[in-house]
């Protein structure tokens, strides 16, 4: 398992380059310019200085070049500095926005915590109510139970999150009053007064999120349940008495999980990645708002360097998945 | 006593008193809320109007434009004219005095040498800054003594009211900036975040695409103002969401940009919680005829171009038809409700640069079929759709993806199709659309499409900018990698000269008329453009919001020192 | 467990059994009946419910109206008859979900398998999944409507080729999900005790994998056919914002609810039945799949 995970990190260097790459010719080539969201009373000329101003005017490769070695030595040697009080960094420039002129790695830190709070707290809110509904659901098939648990996926992942979102605004902020519409990213947790306002102020997007989540969490773990469920190993146990409770927990659940754990493994790195429509619905200022937002105004750097976290995360957590393959299922060997 | 008497003469020219001279600070906080988040507080590096809102809360200009499109002076003793010896006889200087004792919110006084640095700072052939034509045309801007600033115009010019005018050209303060020229400004990213202001409020923290928070400027010239301690601007979401965070949960005081449905904009206003408040600037939304052809049989480079006039827009009787088969009032009723009212003109205001030009806000199918007809457009095979000599009267009509132009398109393409006119419709993602980008096909300067439908304004009360668009020269090419504000072709040598004729125009009435006489050629007479409605922005204020005047001419936050709790 | 190589099993009894089995599952039933009925419903519906035809300005005065014997379904902020559109709409939505859904499926599960079940394809092939995974959806469609749409509009005709490049750009975009998860079943699959005993009598991979791999993964990807769906539904909409997709006078289900979301307080009829479109449809589907998981599986077959 070990030269095996070292290998598949070795073999992840090439491969992100090669992501790195194609990202950030996918992004060059798609129309649209960073001056798209420039009033049209700003005239050409100008644009066109804004434009040579912010670099954008050079040959790609020339900027390809310049933001792997920005994202590689700059932003760690300055990352180093800001640690140690060392002076690698020094006059180096690293990787700015061409929305706002700030650098990525900034914004970034900014919206993280944000980001992992909320979209966080929902996807593990998320699989905690998965996971008992669709192992329920699965042990009393077709009971009264299980339908509604059906019924309950069904809108989950049926009703997309601007729509559920906004039916929750009109619900919970405008008729009954309970919680805010828009999140307040300055608030510090300090006390209990300040816990709870976090709490109300977190309530929507984790709602809107973890709906969506459980859904399609849940529908995947029923069935795989139900696949295991008919199995032999299922009928020897009970045939050798155990209790209802260790053959369903025990032996079905474990041999369960693995579509679930590829489920769950391939949704963390969208963690990180935020909820785009969640995030601008409940101004939560996370990672997926910046990231559509770098998009619409086309700014290369921001998008470019926020894809990219997000290639390295999805390949850690793929690796990680079949790492856990092996734990659940010790037939499965990759050497 | 002289600082109190400027004070005093501060308070009677902003016309405006909040209705108890209450003490700085006294009305805790106060926030806004905006559909798009700020980005950067520094206006010169960024060109969204989101932005400079909120600069214009922390840095101010020597002079603003109020809300009836008159100048008042800001930082400024008094608006300098040809009276009052401010402008020179030959029109190529102006000369501004800074008002005495004013302070930046760091303490250190405010003198003529950051106007100098300012303009040094915007106009640096590397800076890339947004407001470049705010400068265009000063030759230089020096400290005469530490309170007077001349601007030198290489040229005579009629409207020297651009630079330090308005929230688009404000001052910066030099020791801040310092560093910051040219190549360097983008690398300020303090600065550019929090920069330090002479205005009401000064930035204390600041999140990208999110959060701008505000505090009182202790050095603020009027010691009792701003009634607020705080303030606070959230950023993100839509229009929608802004509006109800205001006029429904009550949890912000203004929320600007809040076009949402007339029938929502009710709805919303009977939770009676707070109101909204519409000002009508030069803002028009309309269709743009396109004078060459499109087809996508030509060769690219020849597409679009002078060389192929358009096949069936070329006639102006075409183009009188598709305008009057319109009914204006109706797509005001469905689009903008109290945010929109029916023009026939490019330039809608103010009133005194407005031509009075109304022939077209009535429908009139009759005439439009008349007119086709009388073009031999006719239906000779009975399909519904006219055509002559083979070629069917079939247009292409594109426009951004937005919910109101959509409802526009399906309206205007039932009209048309009464007309017998058959409308193919395209929305294209306004990233791509206004991007410019010149590999792309769907920008709305190359134009391949008949006919587009978006929204422009002119920037300055004063059109001759504006109007400089329509000349020959402007017309987006190959050539000029798709660049050019002409986007409809549109080439008149009688245009061109009348609008140099307005360059060279001093006196005010002259200036009107010609200016009429231009939206004229553009409108009525030739029919290139055909404006639809003259939109206004609106925005939304909470019932506990007091002060507020919403101006069109000049950043919707210009009187936010006088913003004050309702009690 | 039959042996395979001796007594081939007759495809069309097999097909039969199968269905038999389907049958007896009430919901699988209801899942057909109500997807037929909405297909049946788009198809002929257009026909049979023709809306008057109204001049802009009658149309204007009978807009936001509650459903009626004139207007069923209600008319929207024009005055169109929301039933006719709706109709209209299920079409396109219908089209692009179910044929999106399958072309995400079948990619996704054939590269799932091929990646599991061959080692020295496996490392490749999941690099290209990941690759997918981490492009930006928002430029990659931006640039495929750049790229294709006029081309395939030259090729095929305007709608046709819009359709064409809707269901490729979704189906492009959502099948490494699928293409994961089966290949984690597979691998788990190929050290089970069958499969390693049919590979011992010299079965070749081919056979293995469609006679004991294939069935045996039914059951995730029935559950990803009908997140599938639904997802497709919703995508199409959003590509509509991007100015990809139809003309903007061309309904759809996802359209339709994304425009009545901004009347929803007013007019909460304007979200309900888009709404309530898309969830049947993909009720049924989901029904439908467990129908055919439980009918497939010749343990549950047999009892």
């Amino acid at each position: 398992m070990l030269t095996f995970t070292l290998r598949r990190l070795l073999l992840a260097i090439p491969t992100l380059l090669v992501i790195s790459l194609v990202i950030f010719l996918l992004v060059d080539l798609a129309p649209g310019s960073p001056m798209s969201e420039i009033p049209l009373t700003v005239p050409p000329d100008v644009r066109q200085r804004m434009i040579e101003a912010l670099g954008a005017d050079q040959p790609v490769f020339v900027r390809y070049v310049l933001w792997l070695r920005q994202f590689f030595w700059v932003e760690p040697a300055y990352l180093f500095d800001s640690w140690f009080g060392t002076t690698l960094a020094e006059g180096e420039q690293r990787i700015l926005s061409w929305q706002s002129r700030s650098p990525v790695f900034t914004i970034i830190g900014q919206r993280l915590p944000q980001t992992l709070t909320v979209i966080g707290t929902a996807y593990l809110v998320g699989i905690l109510i998965a996971l008992p509904i669709g192992i329920y659901s699965a042990y009393r098939q077709y009971s009264l139970f299980d339908q509604g648990g059906t019924l309950f996926a069904m809108i989950g992942f049926s009703v997309p999150t601007f729509f559920s979102g906004t039916l929750f605004i009109i619900i919970f902020a405008v008729w009954l009053g309970w919680f805010p519409t828009k999140y307040d990213t300055q608030l510090n947790v300090t006390d209990w007064d300040s816990f709870v306002k976090q709490i109300k102020q977190m309530a929507l997007p984790v709602m809107t999120l973890g709906l969506a989540n459980a859904a399609a969490i849940s529908r995947y773990m029923r069935s795989s349940m139900l696949d295991n469920m008919t199995m032999d190993y299922v009928r020897t146990a009970r045939a050798k008495g155990m209790s209802e409770r260790t053959v369903v927990l025990k032996h079905v659940l474990r041999n369960s999980l693995i579509p679930v754990v590829t489920v769950i493994a391939l949704g963390i790195p969208s963690i990180f990645g935020g909820a785009i429509i969640t995030e601008n619905l409940f101004g939560v200022n996370g990672i997926g708002a910046a990231l559509i937002g770098a998009i619409h105004a086309s700014d290369l750097p921001m998008v470019q360097t926020l894809a990219f976290i997000f290639a390295v995360l999805i390949v850690l957590f793929n690796l990680i998945a079949d790492i856990l393959y092996g734990f659940l299922d010790p037939r499965i060997r990759y050497d | 006593m002289k600082l109190r008497a400027a004070l005093l003469g501060a308070v009677a020219v902003l016309g405006f008193a909040p209705a108890a001279f209450a003490e700085r600070g006294a009305d805790g906080e106060v926030k806004l809320t905006f559909p798009q988040a700020v980005s950067i507080v520094n206006p010169y590096l960024s060109g969204g109007t989101k932005d400079i809102l909120a600069a214009a809360m922390v840095l101010e200009p020597l002079a603003v434009v109020d809300p009836d499109g008159v100048l008042v002076p800001r930082l400024a003793v008094e608006i300098p004219t040809m009276e009052n010896g401010g402008i020179s006889e030959d029109m190529t200087s102006i000369t501004w005095k800074l008002q005495p004792g004013l302070l930046w919110s760091d303490g250190t006084p405010v003198t003529a040498d950051d106007a100098v640095f300012t303009w040094q700072y915007c106009t640096h052939p590397e800076g890339g800054c947004s407001q470049a034509t705010k400068y265009e045309g000063v030759a230089s801007v020096e400290a005469v003594d530490a309170s007077t600033i001349k601007v030198t115009f290489a040229a005579p010019k009629p409207n020297p009211y651009t630079a330090f005018v308005s929230g688009l050209s404000p001052l910066l303060q030099k020791a801040q900036f310092e560093a910051c020229l040219g190549a360097a400004a983008p690398t300020c990213t303090d600065a550019n975040n929090m920069p330090i202001g002479t205005g009401p409020f000064m930035v204390t923290g600041f999140t990208v695409n999110d959060t701008v928070s505000m505090t009182a400027n202790p050095n603020y010239r009027d010691p009792a103002k701003p009634a607020f301690a705080t303030a606070v601007i959230k950023g993100g979401g839509d229009a929608e969401g802004s509006a109800r965070a205001v006029m429904e949960t009550g949890e912000f005081d203004y929320a600007w940009n809040t076009q949402i449905p007339p029938d929502s904009q009710a709805a919303m206003a009977a939770a009676g919680k707070g109101q909204f408040v519409v000002a009508f600037g030069t803002l028009v939304e309309r269709i743009e005829m396109n004078t060459t052809d499109p087809s996508p049989a030509l060769p690219e480079g020849e597409r679009a171009t002078a060389k192929h006039p358009h096949p069936i827009l070329s006639d102006i009787k075409v183009r009188t038809a598709l305008s009057k088969a319109i009914d204006r009032t109706i797509l005001v009723e469905v689009g903008y409700g109290a945010g929109g009212r029916p023009t026939c003109n490019v330039i809608p205001g103010p009133e005194a640069w407005a031509s009075d030009n109304e022939g077209c806000i009535a429908q009139d199918m009759p005439g439009a079929m008349a007119l086709l007809d009388e073009a031999g457009w006719t239906d000779s095979d009975g399909d519904g759709i006219r055509d002559k000599d083979g070629k069917k009267l079939s247009l292409l009509y594109q426009t951004t993806v937005n919910p109101i132009r959509q409802d526009f398109q399906a309206l205007i393409k039932d009209w048309w199709t009464e007309l017998g006119v058959e409308v193919e419709l395209k929305a294209i993602d306004p990233g791509v659309f206004f991007g410019g980008d010149p590999g792309s096909p769907d920008t709305f300067q190359k134009f391949y499409a008949d006919v587009e439908m978006y929204a422009n304004n002119s920037d300055n009360p004063d059109p001759e900018t504006y109007l400089g668009q329509y000349q020959c020269k402007n017309a987006p090419s190959p050539e000029t990698q798709w660049q050019g504000e002409n986007i409809n072709r549109f080439c008149d040598p009688a245009y061109d000269a009348l609008h140099a004729e307005l360059t060279q125009t001093t006196d005010i009435a002259k200036r009107q008329e010609i200016a009429k006489k231009l939206n004229d050629m553009v409108t009525k007479d030739s029919m290139t453009v055909i404006p639809l409605v003259h939109r206004g922005t609106l925005s939304a204020h909470s019932n506990s919001l007091g002060g507020v005047q919403i101006n069109a001419w000049d950043m919707e936050t210009w009187n936010v020192a006088d913003w004050f709790r309702v009690k | 467990m039959t042996d395979a190589s001796t007594t081939p099993p007759k495809p069309a009894s097999q097909a039969r059994e199968i269905w038999q089995q389907f049958r007896t599952h009430k919901g699988a039933l209801f899942g057909l009946i109500v997807l037929g009925f909405l297909i049946v419903a788009v198809l002929i519906g257009p026909y049979l419910w023709v809306p008057e035809k109204l001049t802009v300005a009658e149309a204007i005065k009978l807009k936001n109206q509650g459903p009626s014997l004139r207007f069923p379904l209600g008319t929207d902020q024009l005055g169109r008859d929301m039933l006719s559109r709706m109709l209209l709409a299920g079409r396109v939505s219908l089209a692009v979900g179910l044929v999106a859904m399958l072309i995400a499926i079948v990619f996704g599960t054939f590269i799932g398998i091929l990646a599991g079940y061959f080692r020295r394809l496996d490392s490749p092939l999941m690099r290209l999944t990941d690759m997918f995974l981490a492009l930006p959806l928002i430029p990659l469609l931006l640039v495929m409507v750049m790229l294709f749409r006029d081309r395939i509009a030259g090729l095929i005709g305007p709608e046709l080729g819009a359709f064409t490049l809707i269901v490729f750009a979704i189906g492009i975009t959502s099948w490494m999900a699928t293409a994961r998860i089966v290949r984690g079943e597979v691998l788990t699959l190929k050290e089970r005790e069958y499969v390693l005993a049919a590979r011992s009598i010299g079965a070749r991979p081919n056979r293995i994998i469609r006679r004991h791999i294939l069935p045996n993964v039914v059951s995730p990807v029935m559950v990803a056919a009908t997140l599938g769906v639904a997802e497709a539904i919703i995508t199409e909409s959003v590509l509509s914002f991007l100015g990809l997709g139809f003309p903007p006078d061309f309904p759809t289900w996802g359209r339709l609810l994304f425009d009545g979301l901004q009347y929803m307080q007013v007019y909460p009829e304007r979200v309900v039945w888009p709404g309530l479109a898309i969830s049947l449809t993909v009720l049924s589907v989901n029904y439908i799949g467990d129908g055919l998981r439980d009918a497939l599986d010749p343990r549950i077959r047999g009892r």
